[in-house]
């Protein structure tokens, strides 16, 4: 567009200030709390905005080890892993399903899956905590992967559905006449082509997974299997961590680190995936 | 090519069907069961009360003070979101410099976890370390405070009358670089020659927002307002930890999803608190529907 070329002056002017405005807002509190990590209590107390006399590395050990950050990752990881593998094969086997084979049903079963996006979560909270008391699940990590998989079903199969019918079927005409089952075709032809499509969800996934508070918060109360969100909120909410301001801080970034690594590496990929479930209505 | 296919039909959709009913679907269902129901124990069954929890809900003044809140937000994230993330979008469509670089910083806080975001925006309203308190004493803006009728620049968080609005600044903060790039898609959209001849034709920058941009950018802005303010009515893991698990100064910052959890979780009325989720979940569907019916579908097109 060159339009600004004819017009040059205010407008420009004002544009950029503000833009670099709002992207100050958006930084500051970020670089903020990372200086403010690598300070000593009495320097975040007595003079919140200056730079850390010297970087006080010790704060992110305190909070890895003495805080149990450490520990909320690992658990977080334990959960996540697994649950992010099932849900994108689990999602992109129904996906496939639907996507190619015509049956009686096909679209009822689609519409199934995606009116688990209508309802709040609020709403299962109850019955789910009183279901995996019943089978015995409740406050274990294989609970909680469970779920997990359960309540990430629906976007991931309506996004792998569109994905896969973008797929050509003459390839899998061709594999079927050289021999190949069914099964060949999906794990040997398919899998492989819809690989950015996987690569999306499992990121997508990533973000919730890692971020999910509600759902750990109601069914895990055992504070050694904290996930890490909630972990950091125990944390938070704990007076006794009130005093340690340097070594919450060093939590915050720690937990900030993963997300924003995977962010740098796709955000593009991030901000499509996003926004096309703000679309998907 | 197709024989057979139920032999890879059934065992492909099986699983995931198997998790979604046990997970998703039974606990949805199971709760408009238990919304009418008396259920006061882990070790008691659910009694059958017929409309005993609603008509309670309509006495609790509670129960009205948390949908108020939640009315609050509804009014004011959307209209300030997207309002800012339609300025935003604009002016970086409009060859703003580096703006690769501004969609990238803007978008970020949308990944960030929002026990992180909340924790560390707590700090940012500290009334004795923070930032915020620090700024506006570093610029000597007390006595606008004080015209605004405080005594002095409030404690935010601690304040009944401005902590909602420090949470709800929080969401807007965090989502407008999402809206952003939901509202620069669809700019895209726009041609380039619309612009020229209204640039020819001597228009403004303000009048090409309000004349080519904001109409044919309508629906988005219409989808987009819905999703915000479903937002509005979902708050909770925010609200929790900024008011450190509480309601906030005199219950000034509860909602319904934190006044539910409470009465679930805290005092095990089971019933009751499902009650007030379906309530949750009608409002919002009803919100929805209605915006989306009263407000005006664009019929502008390119051509």
């Amino acid at each position: 567009m060159n339009i600004q070329k004819q017009r040059p002056g205010f407008w420009t002017i004002v544009s950029n200030g503000l833009l670099a405005l709002w992207a100050l807002i958006v930084m500051f509190p970020m670089v903020w709390v990372i200086y403010s990590a690598l300070k000593t209590d009495q320097e975040i107390f007595f003079s919140p905005w200056s730079l850390p006399a010297s970087p006080q590395w010790n704060n992110f050990v305190r909070a890895w080890s003495d805080a149990h950050i450490g520990k909320f990752f690992l658990n977080t990881m334990i959960v996540i892993i697994p649950a992010i593998f099932f849900t994108v094969m689990l999602s992109a086997m129904v996906s496939y399903v639907l996507a190619r084979f015509p049956f009686p049903g096909n679209k009822l079963v689609l519409y199934f899956f995606m009116s688990g996006m209508l309802f709040p979560v609020f709403l299962a909270l109850v019955p789910l905590f009183f279901l995996l008391n019943t089978l015995r699940m409740y406050g274990t990590f294989q609970g909680l992967v469970m779920v997990y998989i359960a309540f990430s079903l629906p976007f991931t199969v309506f996004f792998l559905t569109g994905f896969f019918r973008t797929i050509p079927s003459a390839l899998h005409e061709a594999a079927i006449i050289d021999g190949a089952n069914q099964y060949q075709v999906f794990y040997m032809i398919m899998l492989p082509l819809a690989k950015a499509g996987l690569l999306s969800m499992g990121i997508f996934n990533f973000l919730g997974q890692w971020n999910q508070y509600i759902l750990p918060l109601v069914l895990l109360t055992d504070s050694k299997k904290y996930v890490i969100s909630q972990g950091l909120a125990f944390l938070a909410l704990e007076q006794k961590y009130q005093n340690d301001w340097s070594g919450l801080f060093a939590a915050i970034v720690i937990v900030m680190i993963p997300t924003l690594l995977i962010y740098i590496l796709f955000q593009s990929q991030i901000q499509k995936g996003l926004t096309a479930g703000a679309l998907k209505g | 090519m197709y024989r057979h296919k139920y032999r890879l039909i059934i065992p492909f959709l099986f699983p995931a069907l198997a998790l979604y009913i046990t997970f998703v679907v039974y606990p949805y269902g199971r709760s408009m069961y238990v919304a009418f129901t008396k259920w006061r124990g882990l070790t008691v069954a659910p009694k059958f009360a017929g409309l005993a929890n609603f008509s309670r809900m309509i006495g609790d003044k509670y129960f009205w003070n948390a949908l108020g809140n939640n009315i609050t937000y509804l009014i004011f994230i959307p209209l300030c979101t997207i309002a800012l993330s339609l300025f935003l979008a604009f002016m970086l469509s409009q060859g703003a410099r580096f703006s690769q670089v501004y969609r990238v910083i803007f978008f970020f806080p949308q990944v960030m976890s929002v026990i992180s975001i909340g924790v560390l925006w707590s700090y940012v309203y500290h009334p004795t370390i923070g930032m915020l308190t620090s700024i506006l004493k570093f610029f000597r803006l007390e006595p606008l405070f004080q015209l605004l009728g405080f005594e002095s620049i409030p404690v935010w968080m601690g304040d009944p009358k401005t902590a909602l609005y420090c949470i709800g600044a929080v969401v807007i903060w965090q989502s407008a670089g999402f809206y952003m790039v939901l509202f620069l898609a669809a700019m895209q959209g726009i041609p380039d020659s619309y612009y020229e001849a209204a640039s020819l034709d001597g228009a403004s920058r303000w009048k090409m927002f309000w004349k080519i941009t904001l109409p044919l950018l309508w629906d988005s802005v219409r989808v987009a307002s819905v999703y915000s303010g479903m937002a509005a009515f979902n708050m909770f893991a925010l609200t929790r930890v900024m008011t450190n698990a509480q309601q906030g100064p005199n219950r000034s910052t509860d909602v319904l999803a934190t006044y539910l959890y409470e009465k679930a979780f805290q005092s095990s009325r089971f019933g009751y608190a499902t009650a007030i989720a379906v309530s949750l979940f009608l409002i919002t569907l009803t919100f929805s529907m209605v915006f989306l019916h009263l407000t005006p579908r664009e019929k502008l097109e390119y051509s």
